[in-house]
């Protein structure tokens, strides 16, 4: 299935982008596109941390990807 | 009674306090986050706020109603900016209205330690010689 991803802060620098398209299994989770990610983008391997978000959620490595979720890359937040 | 909003237009910080402003309050406790000028010695110029905002405002909503349930207080209010902001400028107002004045400061010192642990909103800060986002490499 094809996934969109939200990225934000240092990843949007990282991915080139404020969101991007991915073609992942129909069985991939969380843990396995962030390693697709990290991959395809080895700076993202150097931030301090980097979660992922489904649906406005923070997820799991061993959560599911649903269909047509909203998912979001979460590099080390900084507000306040 | 919680009042949580991500603006891109200056706080207004009277507002914030008027906003728990309640007869059976003995004390308000508030918090300014104010932009410094400086980080570890080099001249910050401006920083750069962004948010991931529908998942920002269900996190600082999710944090008000932690504090209402672990202490007894009675009115919050949480305000965070973002774009750009200047030196001097304010970030984020949080005021909490208790009883008792105890509760307040609790209550406000955890919204704003919690919302730097886990708020999705990033700072970037804008040196006269370059520029970094805040936290993200160890």
């Amino acid at each position: 299935m094809t996934v969109n991803i939200l990225a934000f802060g240092i990843a949007r620098e990282i991915v080139g982008g404020s969101s991007l398209r991915m073609e992942v299994g129909d069985a991939a989770t969380v843990g396995a596109l962030k390693a697709v990610l990290e991959e395809r983008y080895p700076a993202l391997r150097e931030l301090a941390s980097l979660l992922i978000a489904q649906d406005a959620e923070f997820a799991s490595p061993a959560d599911p990807l649903r269909p047509g979720s909203e998912l979001a890359l979460i590099p080390p937040v900084s507000g306040g | 009674m919680t009042d949580v909003q991500l603006l891109d237009t200056p706080l207004d910080i009277q507002a914030c306090i008027n906003g728990v402003l309640w007869p059976g309050a003995g004390g308000i406790d508030v918090f300014i986050g104010t932009v410094r000028n400086q980080t570890k010695g080099r001249d910050v110029v401006r920083l750069e706020f962004e948010a991931y905002a529908s998942m920002a405002l269900r996190e600082m909503n999710a944090i008000a109603a932690e504090a209402m349930e672990r202490w007894p207080v009675q009115r919050i209010v949480l305000h965070h900016r973002i774009g750009v902001l200047e030196v001097g400028e304010v970030p984020v107002v949080i005021a909490v209205a208790a009883a008792h004045r105890a509760a307040a400061f609790d209550a406000c010192r955890y919204i704003i330690d919690t919302l730097k642990e886990r708020v999705p909103i990033w700072k970037k800060e804008v040196f006269s010689d370059g520029a970094s986002w805040v936290a993200a490499h160890p």
